[in-house]
């Protein structure tokens, strides 16, 4: 391990300061000039979240430490905290017409989202168990309050209590188990852990259990995925956007960096928890999702099975598993946002339509649409030459390589099932009748469609780069 | 020699039809035949492209030739292209076919034109991809991109059935493939490469070839097909639009041929050798169960897609057979059916567009209005029963004569498959053709029209002539298919004689 400095300086959370600093900056825009200035406030922040990916992008090369080792920056950190921020930064932008209604003037969305991005930082770059809470917590708190800004909404309302209360006990069992874990160990740093766990010891295994169940929710995998359906459902279509890309890339990112550089020594004790984990996630997101009739909730089962795709690849404790970590993660954010931004555009009369029904016949009234909502799901289901298929092809290829066979079998069988629900849509789009008009579609969201849209279409050009810089970024973990 | 990458060009030219199509905005009658005219255009000089690899190939060299090299995805994946003479006819089967696709939908389709002319043009690029590319993960790319358009097709422009035809076809055919991404990617750690050539030269230990053997029989099996897992052909072929179909049996169905060819034997040679019998066994009982299956048929297109399945039952034992005259054969008999299956769903095409209706009860007594009409369809129904003079022959008496020397109870039995096909292809013949003309319906029929004959007379001009000269696709495949051969019996020589030292 090459650390260059393992003091206190400031220079690796450059990125983190100025966006801390910005958000209150903001906050104080906002507080003094009222919600008038929403409109602003928002466009700042989306600045403010590009400059800090600009910094990120720009910090020296390598491995630094800071802080006495709870915080480290290195090419894994940059790569997810870089994505992490393009998910926010999307995210806000897509919000646009949400915080236009005059009824929903909310200056304080743009701060949260900013805090929620700080903390996810924080999170990504934890080096000990007490940085990971902090960063933890701060990215949780903030996405409680952003699931209920539609205030006058029962269903918002409802959204946000439930995944408050759920959050809080899985912050509780987080706890729990870091308590545990400190307890047998006698240390929070990762390195520290990682070097007194050769040996397993019961207390240890209780403890390691507790953290990934908390983390496990974050990332809303089975069986600690009940509050995404609600969520995902209740949440206005922004946040949902939100809450299904940038804070899972956070807690994906953690989960990563735990298992691998915390537990080393004990890889085959949890690597039959994820190896669990992951299956249960990939058939309960491919046959649960079958039933349903909102659109929403139809992506909430999908994000709980793609999360499932993505820790098959951890599962294999390989650098070449978190290479395909990174890999799915890059392509799952880019699907997601993709396929959030042709929701987001679906609306008639003003209304936004979300039942599934609602896109029939859209292949007529708005071809490009369909086209580009079509291959979104035919690249959620893993379809070559889509890039879902490359993010596919390297958490399995991981699998294979660490003799998970049964895990591998029955991730790819369950990608056969997902497959019919993503085609049901297909279906209704392209062989029914058409069920009207939709409006026409805001240049925002139409950019953002066109962005990711032909990032889907056409990974497999520059897919030789992407996969370079997340084999770069996986090694710096080992 | 070659200064331009000939080979992606003839693989991406129907890809950038298929954008110019895009870009011809409007949906009136005259962006409608632009984008058929454009479409035919694409397919023809993708066509004339091919023609010019047939001309620079060196049929004397069984190695792939024109062949693209460049990076792609790190490590051991890379862009890799190349045909050899197993490949380069089915090649040039793809883009001959393909005009006549556009051809045939000429009126045919009124509905989407350009969706429809994007949806081929783009399928073409795939199809003809997946058989010159020589990299695992590229191969697969374009053998599973493959069933986006064609879902939408047979979804889109489809019969009453089309929403169970289209997802039957679509998750039958991914089910397959998904086990065979699997043995890929352990083929990949094996050779720590996905490139086809240098995994021909590796080394597989027994127990991966069994595991991966059985993978990519899972999906060629399906994509064959193979029975008993050919129940999605009948139902995509009768639903699908009638170039649909064609495309459907004269190419799509050689996928699975061309992988056993290119996968199985070569990389599998143990496994294959264990596994012989069973494909027989299968193969037989597809030729026998399907054919008669095939007699009971009330549907047009349904009976021609049981005989596709029993057809297929011989080209798979003459594969396995591992003889020169079973590969051989197996390879013509690809050619010659995809010719001839494809030539029968367009004469089905041409009556269905005149009655709308395939059922055979519907007909009767064509040939007293529709003369040319009964000429034509007689010479493909002769070639589908094998009739010595027509191509059908040749590759059903080579992939016997091929596997007689293995296994003579395969042969057997797989003869009795060209009696039955002569009763049930005669029997549609003399159901639709013959007869009294009776019925009211057929009183105005009109017989083919020029643009019908133009499809239909360049494909009796082939069969014919394959089946008295069949010299151009053999002498074009001899090479390979011998080097192929050799070295399967090299290596499964070797470990007999080794079991025998033991």
């Amino acid at each position: 391990m090459s650390i260059t400095t393992a003091g206190y300086q400031l220079a690796p959370v450059l990125p983190e300061l100025v966006l801390a600093i910005g958000a209150m900056a903001l906050l104080m825009l906002g507080a003094y000039r009222g919600q008038g200035t929403t409109g602003a406030v928002t466009t700042l922040a989306v600045l403010l979240l590009i400059l800090v990916g600009v910094l990120e992008y720009a910090l020296p090369a390598g491995k630094q430490v800071t802080f006495g080792g709870s915080f480290i920056v290195d090419d894994f950190a940059r790569f997810m905290k870089i994505l992490a921020l393009i998910g926010s930064a999307v995210t806000l932008i897509l919000s646009t017409e949400f915080l236009a209604d005059p009824s929903r003037r909310i200056f304080e969305y743009a701060i949260l989202v900013l805090l929620s991005t700080l903390g996810m930082m924080v999170l990504i770059s934890a080096g000990d168990l007490i940085s990971l809470y902090l960063g933890l917590e701060l990215m949780s708190l903030a996405l409680y309050v952003v699931a209920a800004s539609n205030r006058d909404n029962a269903k918002s309302t409802e959204a946000g209590l439930k995944y408050f209360v759920l959050g809080a006990l899985s912050s509780g069992m987080l706890l729990y188990g870091s308590s545990l874990v400190y307890g047998f160990t006698g240390t929070v740093s990762f390195t520290g852990i990682a070097a007194a766990t050769t040996i397993s010891n019961v207390g240890l295994v209780f403890g390691l259990v507790f953290l990934l169940a908390g983390l496990c929710f974050k990332v809303s995998a089975v069986p600690f995925h009940m509050w995404t359906p609600d969520v995902y459902e209740g949440a206005p279509t922004p946040v949902t956007a939100f809450f299904a890309s940038a804070p899972k890339v956070a807690a994906l990112a953690v989960f990563t960096r735990v298992t691998l550089t915390a537990f080393p020594g004990i890889v085959s004790q949890w690597q039959q928890i994820l190896v669990f984990v992951s299956i249960a996630s990939m058939a309960l997101g491919s046959f649960a999702a079958i039933g349903q009739t909102n659109i929403k909730r139809l992506m909430a089962y999908s994000s709980i099975g793609h999360m499932g795709f993505a820790l098959v690849g951890l599962a294999s404790g390989t650098i070449e598993g978190a290479q395909g970590v990174l890999m799915y993660i890059v392509i799952y954010v880019a699907m997601t946002l993709g396929s959030f931004s042709i929701i987001l555009a679906m609306k008639r009369n003003g209304q936004a339509v979300e039942q599934i029904s609602d896109f029939a016949g859209l292949s007529r009234t708005n071809p490009l649409l369909a086209f580009m909502f079509a291959m979104l799901l035919f690249s959620l289901a893993g379809i070559p030459p889509l890039a879902g298929f490359f993010a596919k092809w390297y958490v399995f290829v991981a699998a294979i390589k660490a003799n998970l066979f049964t895990l591998a079998v029955i991730g790819v069988l369950t990608s056969v099932v997902g497959a019919y629900y993503y085609l049901s849509i297909v279906k209704t789009m392209y062989f029914d009748e058409p069920a009207g008009q939709v409006d026409p579609v805001r240049f925002e969201v139409k950019a953002v469609m066109a962005v990711f849209g032909l990032f889907n279409l056409l990974f497999a050009l520059f897919a030789g780069p992407v996969v370079t810089v997340a084999s770069a970024a996986a090694k710096s973990l080992f | 020699m070659t200064t331009w990458p000939i080979l992606s060009v003839t693989t991406f030219l129907p890809l950038v039809g298929a954008l110019i199509v895009y870009l011809s905005r409007g949906d009136d009658e005259a962006a409608r035949r632009n984008s058929r005219w454009i479409a035919l255009w694409t397919t023809l000089i993708t066509f004339a492209v091919s023609v010019i690899l047939v001309m620079r190939f060196d049929p004397n060299s069984a190695d792939f030739q024109f062949v693209e090299k460049a990076s792609w995805l790190a490590t051991g994946i890379t862009y890799h292209m190349g045909v050899d003479g197993i490949s380069l006819p089915l090649v040039i089967l793809t883009t001959a076919v393909m005009p006549f696709c556009i051809i045939a939908s000429w009126k045919a389709i009124t509905n989407r034109v350009r969706e429809y002319m994007m949806a081929f043009l783009i399928l073409e690029t795939l199809m003809i991809g997946t058989f010159s590319a020589l990299d695992l993960v590229l191969f697969y790319l374009f053998f599973e991109g493959g069933l986006i358009p064609m879902f939408l097709i047979i979804g889109v422009w489809g019969g009453p059935r089309r929403v169970y035809a289209s997802f039957k076809f679509f998750l039958y055919t991914l089910l397959g493939s998904v086990l065979m991404l699997l043995a890929i990617m352990a083929l990949y750690w094996n050779g720590g490469t996905t490139d086809i050539p240098a995994l021909m030269h590796t080394a597989v230990p027994r127990s991966l070839q069994t595991w991966a053997w059985l993978a990519f029989f899972a999906s060629f099996a399906v994509k064959m097909p193979m029975w008993p897992v050919h129940t999605w052909l009948p139902d995509a072929h009768v639903e699908a639009p009638t170039a649909g179909s064609v495309v459907l049996a004269a190419i799509l169905l050689k996928m699975g041929g061309y992988g056993f060819l290119r996968f199985s034997l070569p990389m599998f040679p143990l496994a294959s050798h264990d596994f012989a019998p069973l494909v027989f066994t299968m193969s037989a009982i597809a030729i026998i169960y399907t054919s008669l299956v095939a007699l009971m048929q009330e549907d047009m297109k349904k009976l021609i897609a049981y005989s596709s399945v029993a057809h297929m039952g011989f080209v798979t034992m003459g594969i396995f057979a591992g003889t020169m005259q079973g590969v051989a054969g197996g390879v013509f008999q690809m050619i010659s059916h995809g010719i001839v299956s494809g030539a029968l769903f367009l004469c089905v095409g041409v009556v269905y567009d005149r009655l709308h209706t395939r059922e055979i009860a519907a007909y009767g007594g064509l040939v007293n209005r529709m003369p040319l009409y009964a000429l034509t369809f007689m010479v493909f129904t002769m070639a589908n029963v094998g009739l010595p003079g027509t191509s059908g022959f040749i590759g059903e008496f080579m992939t016997l004569l091929g596997t007689f020397k293995v296994s003579i109870p395969t042969a057997f039995f797989a003869t009795f498959g060209v009696i039955l096909s002569a009763a049930y292809a005669l029997w549609l013949y003399r159901k639709i053709v013959f007869g009294a003309l009776v019925k009211p319906s057929l009183m105005s029929m009109k017989d083919m029209t020029l643009r019908e004959c133009v499809i239909l007379f360049p494909m009796i001009a082939l069969t014919i002539l394959f089946g008295v000269y069949p010299k151009p696709v053999l002498d074009m495949s001899a090479a390979s298919v011998q080097q192929l051969v050799n070295n399967y019996n090299t290596a499964v020589t070797a470990v007999k004689a080794a079991a025998l030292l033991h």
